[in-house]
């Protein structure tokens, strides 16, 4: 990192252990389970394993689960942002409870999170009859299956920000807006900077969950292939099929989205090292 | 009141442009796991026999997913105009939550609207080391017994009401009877592919209890040679049934299609391709000429027997049926 | 803590913040509240008082707080290793941690059941031991490890990133030992991050439904989790019910985030 090292003396025998607590937690709960994985994917030699990733019916999952986290990525992002400034820059009454209220999501059940939508916008719903009259499709159609995404991955980028700008206090920012800067320059040149890494998580985290996720999309995805069906949906019917090897093998490439992320990491420390 | 608008604004804006304009004949048929193969060389077929007969293109949508879960995904709003699902009680339920059929739906095809049937079989382990040949073996002390959990599983209902008819008929207290059997359930599964990966992945259990298309697919895809399929002396007739949703077709004016839909899968041709995917066919010529694999027993219904999936559904598996007093102190 | 007027901003952010978080989260979760009420009083206390519903919420709660809180350490663990080592492979791990959000839940718990069975390549080495833990207790607790891991992780790195350096010098050339200064330093101020992290990881784990239902076993009174009651009550076309149990977890896990929320502030107060 850019940071300068600490010049504090570490005992090299802790340093090894911990390091070597940390491969043991890595080994027993990330390796294995992908070994697993893959071993099962690749089980039935790699045409089977090829033919189901390249199968139409995964391509348009694929391109369906990359829209869903497009989208809510880029507005939870924009939440998370507006939110983390809203509650550690400013005193307000009720703060704890709009915090915890954004938090609320991650304990509803991936279900109910499905079942509130179609509450809401289903036949039977309290927006029901009128989209219906004017034929709009929310449920059972993309815009439900990005909702469900969106509510289910809504605190991530904001959590992520607020403790990190709680601790990082306002000091920097008050200083430029006394020097003159407006409110808007002093957030892209001075806050964003600071939280990069936070918000980088943010949403590294935020698009994990928005392509795995499962329970709610499906109770609001009517899943119709080639239509309705994400990645994890249509896992699911290859699995209920008694195909499990393609099963496993769809779920492959979602096990590889941490490429991504490591790829995402090093071009930011690259643009970050490049900057400094 | 603004905040609502405004949300419905914001809605409206996502939705517009992925709402499509339907052009020719497409069909929606919304099913159960795991038929979507059978479905998908069945919609072909018709598709072509259609064209032949009128000369337009229909295209038949398919949605597969747990039969009760999808029921609720017509209900709420999820424009099937066919339905062909795994239980009648779940086709039942479109009718009493919204009337989106007429009750006595299940008149208006062929055989209890169910063109093709199924029954629950036993899957054992090569050679059978148990000797498991009918259900009073199951009730045995040291037979371990894998079946999903009849909360859930629309299949582990079946399950149960083919153990019940067994104990009635050999005159035994069916409440004892499958408390006895599910004595010997290590684990209830949340549905039928959970248990089939119990027993043939975790190598729990020594009879897996399954629908036999099912215990066919299992075999063929998961482990041929390794399995043997049991038929018991009795056994339930498990009709997965089929309907027109009225609702949608009437909106959709497509009832004459989704009727002619259904009914092809009677004709000789669509009998064929349930056998070839291991659903008994209704029509005995059909039955004798592709269905040599299928053991015949002796099966009775649950509209016989139980008086309907409404009355099962209600003394059985409901909150405070007969399954919840088997675990119930 | 900054003065009101100093900063800008507060009317638009807030005004976004209030409107979006109403759009997506209170006016969708209000359903649930709507749903339940439509049941009678006394039916909605059969339902969340049944004997059934009581002991689910046991083995949930006590699953969640164990996995929360076993995360807690790991989770510190390998923020810390991460943030504070240089070591070959470091990269790869930081990389891997998110895994357990980016695989489907269902497929985390075929997974995990097949390395915990009995024939499996963790469970057939535990079971010499004697340990069993598909479809027991322990089984539900690691489903949610597995699937709350990212939390803590990703919650304190940034915080442990951030940490001025010039702190705990400060704090050993006065003469703290190492673990002084972890205790009373380091850790009282990253408290926020670590607070939040287990609270996530603990919320999380009241609703999860996919992954556990394949290692607990879903044994009625004994390994049955609340969100497999709900789903119970939605076969039964019983929405009010599948709601009025929603809602109890919901609660709670307001509760604890609310009460969590409260204990940070009070923390940073001390400091």
């Amino acid at each position: 990192m850019a940071r300068r090292k600490r010049n504090t003396n570490e005992n090299p025998f802790v340093k090894y252990t911990l390091i070597l607590l940390v491969f043991i937690i890595f080994f027993l709960l990330l390796f294995l389970p992908l070994a697993m994985i893959f071993t099962t994917a690749l089980r039935d030699g790699a045409k089977v394993y090829l033919d189901a990733i390249t199968d139409s019916d995964a391509l348009s999952a694929i391109r369906l689960t990359l829209t869903a986290t497009v989208a809510a990525v880029a507005l939870n992002t924009l939440f998370g942002l507006a939110a983390a400034w809203a509650v550690t820059k400013f005193r307000f009454r009720g703060k704890n409870l709009l915090t915890a209220l954004i938090d609320l999501p991650f304990s509803v059940s991936p279900v109910i999170a499905g079942l509130i939508f179609i509450l809401l916008f289903g036949s039977s719903g309290l927006f029901g009859g009128f989209l219906q009259s004017h034929a709009i499709r929310i449920v059972f159609a993309v815009p439900g299956i990005v909702l469900a995404t969106i509510f289910v991955t809504f605190p991530f980028v904001a959590r992520e920000l607020i403790p990190l700008m709680q601790e990082q206090g306002s000091d920097e920012e008050e200083a430029a807006r006394l020097l003159g800067a407006s409110t808007f320059k002093t957030f892209m040149k001075i806050t964003l900077p600071n939280i990069k890494l936070g918000l980088f998580y943010g949403i590294v985290l935020c698009s994990a969950r928005a392509i795995g996720e499962f329970g709610a999309v499906s109770v609001v995805s009517g899943h119709i292939r080639g239509m309705t069906n994400t990645m994890p949906l249509h896992i699911e019917i290859l699995y209920n099929e008694y195909r499990f090897t393609a099963a496993f093998a769809v779920s492959t490439l979602l096990a590889l989205t941490a490429i991504v992320t490591l790829i995402a990491k090093r071009l930011i420390e690259n643009r970050q090292g490049g900057a400094e | 009141m603004k905040l609502l608008k405004s949300f419905l604004v914001a809605a409206m804006l996502f939705a517009l442009p992925m709402t499509l304009p339907a052009k020719e004949i497409t069909l929606l048929n919304v099913s159960y796991d795991p038929t979507r193969e059978l479905y998908e060389e069945f919609n072909a077929a018709f598709a072509k026999y259609w064209k032949a007969k009128t000369g337009d293109d229909v295209t038949i949508k398919q949605s597969h997913g747990g039969s009760g879960k999808q029921a609720r995904a017509v209900i709420d709003g999820l424009e099937a105009d066919v339905v062909t699902l795994a239980l009648a009680y779940d086709i039942d339920a479109l009718h009493d939550n919204g009337n989106l059929i007429p009750i006595d739906w299940q008149k208006r095809f062929k055989s209890n609207s169910s063109p093709y049937t199924s029954t629950i079989v036993f899957l054992v382990r090569k050679g059978n080391p148990k000797n498991i040949k009918d259900w009073n073996d199951l009730v045995k002390p040291g037979v371990s017994v894998i079946t999903p959990n009849p909360k859930t599983s629309g299949g582990a209902r079946w399950n149960y009401l083919a153990a019940w008819a067994y104990a009635l008929e050999h005159k035994q207290n069916p409440q004892e009877f499958v408390k006895a059997l599910f004595k010997n359930v290590p684990v209830l599964d949340s549905g039928a592919r959970g248990s089939t990966t119990t027993f043939v992945e975790r190598g729990i259990g020594d009879v897996l209890l399954s629908w036999e298309n099912e215990a066919f697919l299992a075999v063929n895809r998961l482990g041929k040679g390794e399995f043997e399929i049991v038929v018991p002396s009795l056994s339930i007739l498990a009709e997965p049934p089929v309907t027109v949703v009225d609702r949608t077709v009437d909106k959709k004016g497509t009832r004459a299609v989704a009727t002619a839909y259904l009914n092809y899968l009677y004709t000789p041709d669509g009998q064929r391709i349930a056998a070839k995917n291991y659903y008994r066919p209704r029509d005995k010529k059909a039955f004798d000429a592709y269905g040599k694999f299928f053991v015949k027993t002796k099966l009775i219904t649950v509209d016989k027997v139980f008086g309907g999936w409404r009355k099962a559904q209600k003394t059985h598996f409901d909150d405070g049926g007969t399954f919840d007093k088997i675990y119930g102190k | 803590m900054s003065r009101n007027g100093v900063i800008g901003g507060f009317g638009l952010s807030m005004g976004y913040t209030l409107l979006y978080l109403s759009l997506i989260v209170i006016i969708p979760l209000s359903t649930i509240l709507l749903s339940a009420m439509s049941m009678s009083w006394s039916d909605f206390i059969a339902t969340v008082l049944d004997k059934r519903a009581l002991l689910s919420y046991k083995v949930t709660l006590l699953a969640s707080l164990a996995a929360a809180a076993v995360n807690l350490f790991i989770g510190f663990l390998t923020a810390w290793v991460l943030t504070r080592y240089d070591f070959y492979g470091k990269s790869i791990i930081n990389a891997a941690v998110d895994l357990p959000f980016a695989l489907p839940t269902a497929v985390a718990g075929i997974t995990l059941t097949a390395l915990y069975a009995e024939n499996g390549w963790v469970g057939s080495i535990l079971a010499k031991y004697g340990i069993k833990v598909v479809f027991t207790q322990t089984g539900i607790t690691l489903a949610l490890i597995f699937i709350t891991f990212p939390f803590v992780v990703r919650a304190v790195q940034p915080a442990l990133e951030e940490l001025e350096a010039e702190l705990e010098e400060a704090a050993e050339s006065l003469g703290a030992s190492k673990f002084q200064t972890l205790t009373k330093v380091i850790l009282p101020l990253i408290s926020p991050s670590l607070i939040t992290g287990f609270a996530l990881a603990f919320a999380r784990g009241l609703g999860e439904y996919g992954s556990v239902i394949f290692i607990s076993g879903n044994m009625p009174f004994k390994t049955e989790i609340t969100p497999l009651l709900i789903i119970t009550k939605l076969e039964q076309f019983n929405y009010a019910a599948a709601n009025a149990l929603a809602l109890v977890t919901l609660l709670t896990a307001f509760a604890v985030l609310f009460l969590l929320g409260m204990l940070k502030k009070y923390i940073r107060r001390e400091l």
